[in-house]
């Protein structure tokens, strides 16, 4: 019987710990969707930009190094040893705040009212500045990520059940799960989480009970920021901090598929099915035709499902208007 | 301005309100060759009810928006509160005491009928996202009398039954009173609604109306108000706001406004259902 099988358990639990990451981005998406309408194409360089900071921070890099030596013969590109990871942590937050204002002052408000094609293709120019000055920044090269998490296969699991699971996936799943939690929780019981609720349930009613649309969108960007910091951060982790970071976005657009792009639940849902239906192609089929089906699995998957509930799995029910 | 800032007004049925709280002056609003407005001037007194009639397009909604700041007015001025407001958002208006309800109901869909009263509340909320520790100490405190308000309103709007229910799902003369009693959350000096009793049923309008008149007597609210079913503004309203065409066209007492000449040929003489 495969539920026997450590293997066949092996497969579901790493699809699981991926697809937790998969819904972190995906519900990155979610919230600035169902926020401002705005489908934010930024998401996944946001990741890349969070995850350069954040190694910037640590390794004691000089922004701007190349351009201030370019423009002043300033040759140093380290100010010393760094800082500790907690710290460079924070600092990155700090610094994903300053940018979501800048975006909301500087891309959102003078397009406010836009059609959402309008404010998408925005996004399409906000990511190609932000990996501009990302590489800017920080430089282009691949960097080495550590915060300092477990590595290797997991010792208690291999003794005692004999799959081999990441103790970095391990935790990377548990830190998604408690930036969930909080989220969810942040969301229900605070003034500000039935104000991001309201403004992305009515725009108008939202302002005619008080609600500043500019102060949601900032808080709706930071938690943005604060997500990508977190994927950022566990995928570079994992395979390092380099440009093709941003394409983790792409994993993100068949989970929105399956879930729906207005639901935190389906985010999660969708994540979690697209992690493991993933991995079990993968393992069993893949080799019946010759593998490297992770890269379109999902998307496969997506399109099938919106074949037949292209709402999504948690999305509301479009009704064509006649 | 002065002078009506201080002096009362005694209306037709004997009551006394208030001196000027709200004031419209010389107002023209354009929406690229449509004028929607077009130099209206008028005022709202401390605790009356205001209404504003006339036909459809005549300009109705677009004044309750520049009262509101949805709307910035090419030309003119508001005065509330004795002062001459700056241009200002929707957001910071109602931080000054106006609410209001929508013509097309504008809820929180998603929501239950509480948390869209509670979100009423916005205004009387200590603000910042970390100032807000919460469920901890002054915020659980707040939190509960802001509960214990919303509670009334429900009491009040005899809306018990459905608190709990997600609004998208009520039938359209409840949505109205759940969008009522979100604007009375915020306890408003001046409460703005824009036809409350369109689309309504008989039984359903006498409701609303004793609602109104209820929330009008025993809290002392400023109303103004929209509506087209002249039984219940003649019924409702001390003071009529008459338009048409984006002009003002008559102001007056319900007895005035039914006599006179321009409204009844514009507006009364013909029928508007
Ligand atoms: N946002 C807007 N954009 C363009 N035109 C508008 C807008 N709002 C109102 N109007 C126009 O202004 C006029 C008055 O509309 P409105 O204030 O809704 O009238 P009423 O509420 O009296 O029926 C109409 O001609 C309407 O088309
Ligand atoms: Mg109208």
């Amino acid at each position: 019987m495969f539920l026997f099988d450590p293997f066949f358990w092996e497969v579901v639990i790493s699809g699981l710990l991926a697809g937790v990451m998969y819904a972190l981005v995906a519900l990155g998406f979610v919230l600035i969707f169902k926020a401002s309408g705005i489908f934010n194409f930024a998401q996944g360089v946001l990741a890349l930009f969070a995850a350069l900071t954040l190694v910037g921070f640590q390794t004691g890099q000089i922004p701007f190094a190349h351009l201030l030596e370019a423009l002043f013969g300033l040759h140093a590109s380290h100010w010393g040893e760094g800082m500790n990871t907690v710290l460079a942590l924070f600092l990155s937050l700090v610094v994903m705040i300053g940018l979501a204002w800048l975006i909301v002052k500087i891309v959102l408000r003078p397009l406010v009212n836009q059609e959402g094609i309008i404010l998408f293709m925005a996004t399409i120019g906000l990511a190609f500045v932000l990996e501009g000055v990302g590489d800017l920044m920080w430089g282009a090269n691949v960097k080495r990520l550590d915060v300092g998490l477990p590595e290797g296969p997991s010792d208690f699991l291999l003794d005692n059940t004999g799959m081999f699971i990441e103790k970095l996936e391990i935790s990377a799943a548990v830190v998604a799960i408690i930036l969930v939690v909080t989220l969810m929780i942040f969301s229900q019981y605070t003034k500000m989480g039935r104000a991001l609720r309201a403004v992305a349930d009515d725009h108008q009613a939202a302002l005619s009970v008080g609600i500043s649309l500019e102060t949601i969108w900032w808080v709706v960007w930071s938690i943005s920021g604060l997500v990508a910091l977190v994927a950022g951060v566990m995928w570079g982790a994992k395979s390092g901090v380099q440009f093709s970071l941003s394409l983790i976005a792409l994993k993100a657009l068949p989970v929105l598929m399956l879930g729906g792009f207005t639901s935190i639940p389906g985010a999660i849902i969708g994540g979690l099915m697209i992690g493991v239906g993933e991995k079990m192609f993968e393992f069993y089929i893949g080799p019946m035709i010759g593998g490297a089906t992770e890269n379109w699995f999902a998307y496969m998957l997506a399109l099938l499902f919106l074949l037949f509930r292209p709402q999504g799995l948690f999305g509301e029910k479009i009704i064509e208007r006649v | 301005m002065s002078l009506k800032a201080v002096e009362t007004f005694v209306t037709e049925d004997g009551r006394s309100i208030g001196p000027v709280i709200l004031e419209v002056k010389d107002i023209t609003l354009k929406f690229g060759g449509v004028t929607a407005i077009q130099n209206i001037s008028f005022d709202i007194r401390g605790g009356e009810v205001r209404a504003i009639i006339g036909p459809n397009g005549a300009g109705k909604s677009s004044m309750l928006n520049v009262i509101n700041g949805f709307y910035h007015p090419q030309e003119g001025e508001v005065w509330f509160k004795n002062e001459l407001r700056a241009p200002m958002k929707p957001y910071q208006i109602a931080y000054q005491g106006i609410a209001r309800t929508f013509q097309n109901i504008a809820l929180f869909k998603g929501m239950s009928t509480l948390d869209n009263i509670m979100t009423g509340r916005f205004t009387h909320m200590s603000s910042g996202i970390f100032a807000q520790a919460w469920w901890k100490g002054a915020a659980e405190k707040e939190e509960f009398s802001n509960r214990e308000k919303v509670e009334q309103i429900i009491d009040f709007l005899e809306i018990q039954k459905i608190r709990k229910t997600e609004v998208g799902r009520l039938p359209y003369g409840l949505q109205k009173r759940v969008e009522l009693g979100r604007a009375l959350a915020a306890e408003p000096r001046l409460l703005l609604l824009d036809e409350p009793m369109a689309g309504m049923n008989v039984e359903e309008k006498e409701d609303m109306s004793r609602f109104i008149l209820d929330v009008n007597e025993e809290f002392g609210t400023t109303v103004a108000l929209i509506e087209h079913d002249m039984g219940v503004v003649m019924d409702i309203a001390d003071r009529v706001v008459v338009m048409d065409y984006g002009k003002k066209i008559g102001d007056g007492t319900p007895e005035e406004i039914r006599k006179n000449q321009v409204v009844i040929d514009a507006y009364l003489g013909i029928s508007h259902d």
